[in-house]
């Protein structure tokens, strides 16, 4: 295997400057292993043809010549999860409806990729429109746990962690409603970032949750992770809800000068979440928090009503997809059938029965329930209560906590197919995660620990705009297991 | 049985304005104007809804509904708050619409105000209950009609152009309330110079109107000002008939056909849409400050209460006249550069009110293509003045100016075209007319009234270009003089 494989970015990137045409070399060494491995987990919708990159990457270095060194991503392949909009590459969300989609623009989060030199590789697989938890709601197939193939990888960013943690390519982008980031991260053995909402563009995100969405970075290392949150967080004028005054932040250099200082931290360890995990799981992070209580000061706190918090999710989740995904009626894009001699509504009715997977329509008709005139009260104003209360709770916490932590999954990677036989098991298992989108504060999932060979993720949740003090106990806890670089043997 | 001349009329419009002055869309950098473009070239993808485009909301159009607000007495929000109306129609192409809602949780930009009218010399109050901001949807375009196209266009560029919608309060009592209502609402838009609402589709009206007591029925979409009348004429009469025959008024949505002037049935409102209304998440609530508020309105022009207040005072105009002129900006305009140059303000005001705007609509002259020269106007008035020219002639002459674009100076001269004031001639005119009708003239002498007759007999002879005071001075005296020789 080549060397380049496992090689962190930013180990590349400095081989890339000295000599432009290793690039070929990676690209070959990379494309050989996707041809190795891409049958057995199928992390891709999409992959970019290696001629069409070779080409590409040779234009790249003509016409940058002169300021490759200040390129931050040169050369650097990304796998891009398939909501996430590209100029002339399909974009489908993994769904019937937009099989046949090219979206005629970039995300801004790709404009910001492609600036720094960075190079599309291809589109994951996930969730459809990121619904699900394990990346078979899928509408063209499941992807597998790379780790042990007959399970699933998480999702909905599936494809994303699955391409990591295969040596298909040394970063990727997820997107984030509800855990979709950690989840996969945690079960694939990687590194995945939720960024405070409104760090990172949604602009070109296709929508499912549009007040918890976030796209965010997924990496084997936590330097490579802070490389490319560098890259893709500010503020975008397109997104409204883009926080304004960020300016770009260089968080690798911050993570550095936490890395040096290390400062001690006070550390929430949430006692519910830990006790609702699967026994294999709680040793593990309890074990990765006793290397982190060596050295800061840890507590015990408490953060009641899960079942609730679950609820409020899913509630206000499908609330907005239901709006969100009204588009996809096969008029002007996607899905097309014959409209000849019917109604308007039957023609619709058709589009979304044959585009859109059981998952989707599920949720988008329990949303529209949701929103309905006497019921909206009843749910809807509701769970945003509850979403206000649990702000309320976060901002009490993060008075006396720089950091709170729990596992990411209460459980292991489960068997493909296992969970649409308990549909209701696979959204609690959600119950960790859910909490920092309703909040829209920080999370990340750092690999801590393997059971049988499947990986286990500790989660870490800060308040808004903390994401350097998520990067430096991440690198902290990085250096004391040595999980970093490592690839899955397939 | 009611007696249905008691019943009482309750007419509320709900007015979608657009503001066609704005250069882009309300949600994306699109140019809006996209009249007599070629179908969808005036598009983008965020107007276009296309999976992951977002919205941010033109500055301008916020100013400009507060512009409006403000002139209509409006209370405006601390907040600009955005929510969802979903409805699937295939010109919409996010398949909701962004605009604002009234509710708990929810403000509109504007609430609250009012607009004054006067009908019949009387003034009247119509409230305005809210103002809201929102977005246009596309345009389904079908081959012929509705019923008979074989297939549907649909043309996404005024998708996104924004609108703003203007509710009144069920405050109107009859259809030529609801015409003096729109007059002055439109005019108001117009000073305000946020929209032009000659433009085709500029301005569309939803008209709600009941008998108390009754069903309520709402006539969608009427196109002009003319036809809110004409379509709420129509359903008085089919409403009354229905009342008086003991039937019942259904609650519904009724279609005005402009050509059949008929209004048709649309549905039963007993199956009401469920707009599934919520924030959106796409544009958090942004904050209006007080200074962004005063910012506009010391920015607002003067406003057509304020210049029939002015018009009044300045001009010494009575009410009636100083709200025609103003209420037709482009005629106050030009009624203020004339008086510049004439200072008879009262017959400057006539001639412009009831012949000149007489003219222009006979002609059907669009007044943004008049290219006047409005000291014609002056040099009529002023020769009128002089006795130069007869009021007849001034009617005759105005056309000629509007259309032929004459010099009325050089005009007179060349063509003799003065009032006849040579005393000599006349009386030989008179003499000629006396020798023709003796009946008349025995008719004058015994009777004072019957003079007139003889005036017009001469101003017939004479083209009507005779004086007609000096006429009746010779026919007075002439007859006098038959008195007095007893002839
Ligand atoms: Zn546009």
């Amino acid at each position: 295997m080549s060397k380049y494989l496992s090689m962190p970015i930013h180990k590349l990137i400095e081989e890339f400057k000295t000599d432009p045409s290793k690039t070929f070399d990676y690209l070959d060494s990379l494309y050989d292993n996707i041809k190795r491995v891409e049958n057995k987990i199928r992390s891709f919708i999409t992959i970019i043809p290696q001629e069409t990159l070779d080409r590409y990457v040779e234009n790249l270095i003509k016409e940058n010549k002169h300021r490759i060194d200040n390129l931050k991503l040169f050369g650097i392949p990304i796998a891009v999860k398939d909501n996430i909009s590209t100029k002339g590459i399909r974009t489908t969300c993994a769904s019937k409806m937009l099989e046949n989609y090219v979206p005629p623009y970039n995300a801004t989060v790709v404009e910001k990729i492609l600036r720094e030199g960075g190079i599309i590789i291809g589109k994951t697989n996930m969730d459809e429109f990121a619904m699900g938890s394990t990346t078979e709601t899928s509408a063209f197939y499941p992807t597998k746990n790379p780790w042990d193939t007959t399970r699933v990888p998480g999702g909905s960013s599936g494809g994303s962690a699955t391409a990591l943690a295969s040596g298909e390519a040394p970063l990727a982008l997820g997107s984030d409603t509800g855990g979709s980031i950690r989840n996969p991260a945690s079960f694939c053995g990687v590194y995945g970032l939720k960024p405070t909402y409104g760090l990172v563009s949604r602009y070109g995100l296709i929508a499912y949750a549009s007040s918890m969405d976030q796209i965010g970075p997924m990496a084997r290392n936590v330097v490579d992770l802070a490389i490319l949150l560098s890259v893709i967080a500010g503020h975008d004028p397109r997104d409204s809800t883009s926080v304004p005054f960020v300016q770009s932040v260089d968080y690798v250099q911050e993570l550095y000068k936490l890395h040096h200082k290390e400062p001690k931290l006070r550390i929430g360890v949430i006692k519910e979440f830990f006790e609702g995990s699967e026994e294999p799981v709680k040793k593990a992070t309890a074990k990765a928090v006793d290397l982190l209580c060596s050295y800061h000061e840890c507590q015990e706190i408490s953060l009641p009503f899960s079942k609730q918090i679950i609820a409020a999710y899913y509630i206000i989740a499908m609330a907005e997809a239901s709006s969100n995904l009204a588009r996809f009626d096969g008029v002007r894009y996607g899905m097309k059938i014959d409209f000849t001699n019917r109604s308007w509504d039957e023609a619709f009715t058709e589009v979304r029965t044959k585009g859109f997977g059981y998952e989707v329509r599920k949720r988008i008709a329990i949303g529209a329930y949701i929103l309905s005139a006497g019921y909206r009260d009843m749910y809807y104003i509701r769970a945003l209560k509850l979403r206000r209360v649990l702000k309320e709770r976060f901002d009490q916490i993060f008075k006396g906590y720089d950091i709170v932590v729990s596992p990411t999954m209460p459980i292991l990677p489960p068997r493909l197919g296992e969970f649409f036989e308990d549909p209701l098991r696979i959204y609690l298992a959600d119950v960790n995660t859910v909490a920092a989108n309703l909040v829209g504060i920080p999370a990340i999932s750092i690999p801590v620990d393997f059971y049988n060979g499947l990986p286990i993720g500790l989660q870490a949740m800060a308040k808004q705009f903390s994401e350097p003090l998520l990067l430096y106990i991440a690198k902290q806890l990085e250096d004391r297991t040595g999980f970093r670089d490592i690839l899955a043997q397939l | 049985m009611n007696n249905d001349q008691t019943l009482k009329t309750i007419i509320g419009l709900e007015i979608h304005v657009q503001l066609t002055k704005l250069k882009t869309k309300l949600f994306c950098a699109t140019s809006a104007d996209y009249r007599e473009k070629k179908p969808n070239t005036h598009v983008c993808p965020i107007c276009l809804g296309l999976p992951g485009t977002l919205p941010t909301v033109n500055r301008k159009a916020v100013e400009y509904a507060i512009a409006v607000a403000k002139a209509l007495n409006c209370e405006i929000s601390d907040r600009l708050m955005f929510v969802r109306k979903h409805y699937f129609y295939p010109d919409l192409p996010k398949n909701y619409q962004i605009s604002q809602y009234i509710g708990p949780g929810f403000a509109p930009i504007a609430k609250n105000g009012y607009v004054k009218i006067t009908v019949d010399g009387k003034p009247k109050i119509v409230r305005i209950r809210r103002i809201n901001i929102e977005e246009d949807p596309g345009r389904v375009v079908y081959i012929g009609s509705i019923e008979t196209s074989p297939y549907s266009l649909i043309d996404y560029n005024r998708s996104g152009v924004t609108l703003l919608e203007i509710v009144t309060e069920p405050d109107l009592g009859s259809p030529k309330e609801a015409r003096i209502f729109l007059e002055k609402l439109i005019a108001i838009l117009e000073y305000l110079g946020v929209t032009d609402p000659g433009l085709e589709g500029a301005f569309r009206v939803d008209a709600n109107i009941s008998f108390e007591g009754f069903g309520r029925v709402e006539i969608k979409n009427i196109g002009s000002i003319r036809d809110v009348e004409k379509a709420l004429t129509y359903e008085i009469v089919r409403q009354r008939r229905i009342i008086a025959g003991g039937g019942k008024i259904e609650r519904e949505t009724r279609h005005w056909d402009s050509n059949k002037g008929v209004t048709i049935s649309l549905r039963s409102k007993e199956f009401e849409e469920d707009y599934r209304y919520f924030p959106d998440p796409d544009l958090p609530p942004l904050r209006i400050s007080k200074e962004f508020i005063e910012q506009v309105v010391k920015s607002l022009p003067e406003l057509p209460d304020e210049r029939i207040d002015r018009f009044m005072k300045q001009y010494s105009l009575d009410e009636y006249r100083a709200t025609v002129l103003v209420l037709n900006k482009w005629l106050a305009d030009l009624f203020e550069m004339c008086a510049k140059h004439y200072d008879k303000y009262k017959k400057l005001a006539d001639l412009l009110i009831t012949d000149f705007l007489r003219w222009i609509n006979e002609f059907n002259i669009d007044y943004k293509n008049l290219r006047l020269d409005l000291l014609q106007i002056v040099k009529l008035l002023r020769l009128w003045d002089e006795g130069v020219l007869s009021v007849k002639m001034v009617k005759e002459l105005l056309p000629q100016i509007i259309k032929g674009g004459i010099d009325v100076e050089d005009y007179v001269k060349s063509s003799g075209y003065t009032r006849l004031v040579d005393k000599e001639y006349l009386e030989k005119v008179v003499e000629e007319v006396f020798r023709e009708s003796p009946k008349a003239v025995q008719d004058a002498l015994e009777n004072p009234k019957a003079v007139n007759y003889l005036i017009g007999l001469v101003m017939k002879k004479t083209s009507g270009r005779a004086d007609p005071q000096l006429v009746r001075e010779i026919i007075l005296s002439m007859l006098d003089k038959m008195r007095s020789t007893g002839s």
